[in-house]
């Protein structure tokens, strides 16, 4: 049989079914895959005798019924996993074992999966190019030297390098989205509450979420199936009945109405955004959506809150990261205020000393109604606008990025125009809305782009519906040239 | 009962100071479980052996809210007859310690879950209402101990998460007499709702105590410190007094007060500064984004309204009424939900009034005595009541009913089988006393003789002579009136 690694999850999972392909032989080819793709850095750990032995396990005893069959994944080092390292890219967690599994992973091994290894993220998933974190830079397949976006830069990676079938990312601004985006692959955003958060390292608690990182968007709505579902041990989780988003995927979406936000034409986006942009519009009238101009007139203050709301959180919630109780500790400190200096000095990387300060200084006395409330109203306006134009169409579609991948070092020494890369998928989770990025095409340069897909709260199944019928339609190939092994 | 007047002033060489007191009192919620977590909270179990995963903050843990405290804060607000908010906010109080695991406090601060509320004091000049400022949920930290190692400090997080009512009262307080009043108040009531045990040794009730003074009459108050975490009502009150006294030699000299948080030395009896009001710190509140906010429906309320048992204010009107009790007698009584049980048990089988006088008297002086509550007394109710009855019915006197009440403590027997078997009973057979007396006056005929020219102290003697040869046992009502009786013939 041909190369397993480059199917589609659906794909191989027919395959397992089929008894095609054992479990075991499955999870040989991708470590084989993996331990040739050392130069990507995607991987942090892996956990392959481990997974050798559930997959021995799986071919001995085979369940076909499962959504996940002996299928093994590889997920972002944010997911808490029981007895395996989880470092959330960070130093300050270069030794922290969990007791627990994160309830996401654990639906996921639940439906017949089982761990391959964790994937580099930026550190406590605060970048956008995976450049933050503590275990090195991660390289994108698509090219030498390119970033794989972030935070979920190890995930995306590692998908499109073939070393994982599928994978789940964690999205606070885009962290799912973008690294999609930059690897030509498909990213879900699920809506808030949708997947639970117990047990993902948080960042930001407010706009945490976990989401599928897939090649095709068959492949995304078996994952979402998967992962999500409510769970009674996170107070902010949705309780409603698990949808089968698989099985219930269609691809006529005639009649639908597409919504234009005038408001995602940025300066100086390069060309190619906006003709990859009018490419997917002219896709989907031809699959017969009507496509309407709407205004969203709060996007511009989209960048501004997020950039004020996640700090803040972050910032209390790292504050658990004191060296005392677990994770990394300095020898150096005399007392305790020197240890929690020291530790948190040598523990905690640039960029979230940078997001801690920030957060700090806004839900400071004085600073406050100034900053914090403020955003926190402004963040209100920004979901009406949402929820205004969702009375009149059923999804919206912007560019994913303002741009393709960029090179590693490009923007490090420039933090506001990293995160200017995530002016349009950052409104998304302050209104806690699902969107999808799917690959579209490429820009001049051969690299992947894509296309973002944003529905009403809860309308998954809208939006993949839509994508569903946008990949068939859409010429998209991800041509990757294994140059790393 | 006569009403004395209001006296609690500090006497400075320029005037009078009147002390104002309001008080954070830290009420650890009655419940099975913390108020985040499934852990226990039972008290005194090993350290480190009532923790989650939740209560030391691994990543990724998260609080779910435990129902029943809820229900225990909104029961509390009700008995202090306080408004319930339906809507309520938990925030994060961001500061950093070995013992707070999360690096913040869940607490309530804009949206608290009770707001304001009243309760009534009994002080000798009068009742006093003093006002509730609000209630609210939050976590407890866990316990440093800094003495078991020289160069190390060592943690416990059995406490940490543990849920507490935090009570603020108004500036209404304004004396140690007061606060003793207030305290036991606020104890008895979560007691009687069942809401807190208000156990002040095992740190179930801690309070901060606000304390300001200003020259008698001043309508402006004055610069507040607050002393934090005091545990006895002890310390409240020489907590108090030390720093009122403080405060008013700082006017006296032409100096500032400092607002600033201070620390009560319980072995030198002086409170210091802990910290000033500029290096307070930045709590940084923000509502807590892992919780949604707590919406309660009346329906709950309502519901929890109706199940409130009767409260320590209502007994008391009802002991007045139903037992003719006076208020300073009730009051004792319905002190504790324990104490107005046995006495309302007492009173079934006995006579109420003389109950009352009892149990204030011998019975409490006896727990005091052993320190032991009255759930723990070695007589119980039915005896009790039983011995109330023998004196009653004048089987036995008062004095020998103390000595039956003493073989009680000791045997635990009722007190029928003691007065039988030791033969304490009564002499109150007026035949019987006459044999009896008038066989002493026969043998004393020249002090009946003196006694009838006038010499009437000696009637004491004659009363003495009657004890003596009944052993104690003759009805000291009924000999009066015999001795009288023969001693005329």
């Amino acid at each position: 049989m041909a190369d397993i690694t480059n199917q589609s999850l659906n794909e191989i999972i027919e395959n397992v079914k089929t008894k095609k392909v054992s479990s075991t032989d499955l999870t040989k080819a991708y470590i084989k895959n993996i331990e040739s793709a050392k130069k990507l850095n995607a991987f942090v750990t892996t956990t392959f005798d481990q997974a050798l032995d559930k997959a021995k396990q799986f071919d001995n005893k085979p369940n076909f019924d499962q959504l996940l069959p002996g299928i093994p994944l590889a997920v972002k080092d944010l997911f808490c996993t029981e007895n395996t390292k989880t470092t959330a890219g960070s130093n300050i967690l270069n030794n922290f074992i969990p007791s627990y599994e994160s309830t996401v992973t654990k639906n996921l091994w639940n439906d017949g999966s089982f761990l391959l290894g964790k994937l580099n993220c930026d550190e406590f998933a605060m970048g956008s190019s995976n450049e933050t974190s503590h275990y090195g830079n991660v390289i994108n397949p698509v090219g030498d030297q390119l970033v794989p976006g972030g935070s979920s830069g190890g995930s995306s990676s590692a998908l499109a390098a073939d070393l994982t079938p599928a994978t789940i990312g964690t999205d606070t601004g885009g962290s799912i989205r973008q690294p999609a985006s930059f690897t030509g692959t498909v990213g879900l955003k699920p809506t808030y509450g949708l997947c639970s958060r117990w047990g993902i390292v948080a960042f930001a608690s407010s706009l945490d979420q976990a989401g599928p990182m897939t090649k095709t968007i068959k492949d995304c709505a078996i994952m979402l199936e998967s992962m999500s579902g409510f769970d009674e041990k996170d107070s902010t989780s949705i309780n409603k009945k698990k949808e089968q988003y698989s099985k219930n995927l269609k691809d006529n979406i005639k009649g639908l109405k597409i919504g234009i936000p005038k408001e995602y034409r940025v300066d100086n986006m390069p060309k190619e955004v906006d003709e990859l942009w009018e490419k997917g519009k002219k896709i989907l009238k031809d699959l017969g959506a009507q496509l309407i101009d709407i205004s969203l007139p709060h996007t511009k203050y989209a960048l501004p809150t997020y950039y004020i709301v996640a700090p803040a959180e972050a910032s209390s919630n790292l504050a658990r990261y004191d060296g005392v109780r677990y994770g990394y500790r300095s020898k150096q400190g005399k007392d305790l205020i020197e240890m929690y200096e020291k530790t948190r000095s040598e523990g905690f990387g640039d960029e979230v000393k940078r997001r801690i300060l920030i957060g700090t200084y806004v839900l400071s006395s004085g600073y406050y109604d100034a900053y914090y409330l403020k955003a926190q109203k402004v963040r209100q306006l920004i979901k009406k606008d949402f929820d205004d134009s969702f009375t009149k169409i059923d999804a919206i579609l912007t560019p994913s990025t303002p741009s393709s991948a960029f090179k590693i070092g490009e923007k490090t020494n420039d933090p506001v125009s990293m995160y200017l890369n995530d002016i349009f998928t950052v409104p998304v989770n302050l209104a806690g809305l699902p969107a999808l990025s799917m690959p579209a095409g490429v820009d001049k340069k051969g690299y992947p782009l894509g296309l973002q897909l944003i529905g009403k709260a809860l309308d998954e199944q809208k939006i993949l519906n839509i994508g569903y019928a946008f990949e068939k339609n859409c010429d998209f190939k991800n041509e990757i040239k294994k140059w790393w092994s | 009962m006569s009403k004395e007047k209001f006296d609690y002033f500090i006497k400075g060489e320029k005037g009078k100071y009147e002390v104002v007191i309001g008080l954070e009192v830290h009420a650890q919620v009655l419940s099975k479980s913390k108020l985040f977590s499934g852990s226990s909270t039972k008290f005194g179990a090993d350290p480190n052996n009532q923790v989650s995963l939740i209560d030391s903050a691994f990543p990724g843990m998260l609080p779910v809210i435990n129902e029943e405290c809820v229900k225990q804060a909104v029961r509390t607000g009700l008995g202090l007859n306080a408004k319930i908010n339906n809507y309520s906010v938990f925030d994060r109080k961001n500061y950093f310690y070995a013992d707070l695991p999360q690096g913040y406090q869940i607490s309530q601060y804009k949206n608290p879950i009770v707001g304001e509320g009243k309760v009534l004091l009994d002080m000798p000049y009068g009742s006093k209402e003093i006002g509730i400022e609000r209630l609210h949920l939050e976590q407890d930290a866990g316990k440093s101990i800094h003495d078991m190692d020289p160069s190390n400090t060592y943690v416990d997080l059995n406490r940490s998460g543990i849920a507490l009512m935090e009570i603020v009262s108004k500036p209404d307080l304004r004396s140690p007499d007061e606060v003793n009043a207030y305290i036991k108040k606020l104890r008895s009531i979560m007691r009687y709702l069942g809401t807190c045990d208000g156990n002040m040794q095992e740190g179930s009730l801690r309070a901060d105590v606000n304390v300001s003074v200003r020259k008698e009459g001043d309508k402006n108050f004055g610069t507040r410190c607050e002393i934090k975490n005091v545990n006895s009502i002890k310390f409240m009150q020489m907590a108090i007094e030390y720093e009122a006294a403080r405060q008013v030699e700082l006017i006296e000299n032409g100096k500032e007060i400092d607002q600033e948080t201070r620390l009560f030395d319980t072995k030198k009896n002086e409170t210091r500064s802990m910290r000033s009001k500029e290096d307070a710190h930045d709590y940084r509140y923000f509502p807590d984004p892992d919780l949604l906010p707590l919406k309660l429906e009346q329906k709950l309320i309502d519901e929890l309204k109706k199940s409130l048992p009767e409260l320590p204010d209502k007994k008391k009107e009802r002991f007045i009424k139903e037992y003719e009790l006076n208020a300073y007698e009730a009051n004792v009584l319905v002190s504790e939900k324990e104490i107005s049980d046995y006495y309302e048990e007492v009173a079934k089988f006995s006579d109420k009034k003389l109950a009352a006088t009892w149990m204030m008297g011998d019975l409490f002086a006896m727990l005091n005595d052993k320190g032991l509550d009255i759930s723990k007394s070695p007589i119980s109710a039915k005896h009790f009541a039983e011995l109330i009855q023998s004196i009653k019915s004048g089987e036995i006197s008062g004095r020998i009913a103390k000595e039956v009440f003493e073989i009680m403590v000791e045997s635990g027997d009722n007190p029928k089988k003691i007065i039988e078997s030791k033969g304490m009973k009564q002499q109150s057979d007026p035949k019987e006393l006459e044999k009896m007396i008038n066989e002493i006056l026969s043998k004393n005929k020249d002090k009946v003789d003196q006694y009838k020219a006038g010499k009437e102290k000696l009637f004491g003697f004659f009363v003495g002579q009657v004890m003596k040869l009944s052993g104690g046992k003759a009805n000291p009502q009924l000999t009066n009136e015999i001795l009288k009786k023969l001693l005329k013939g």
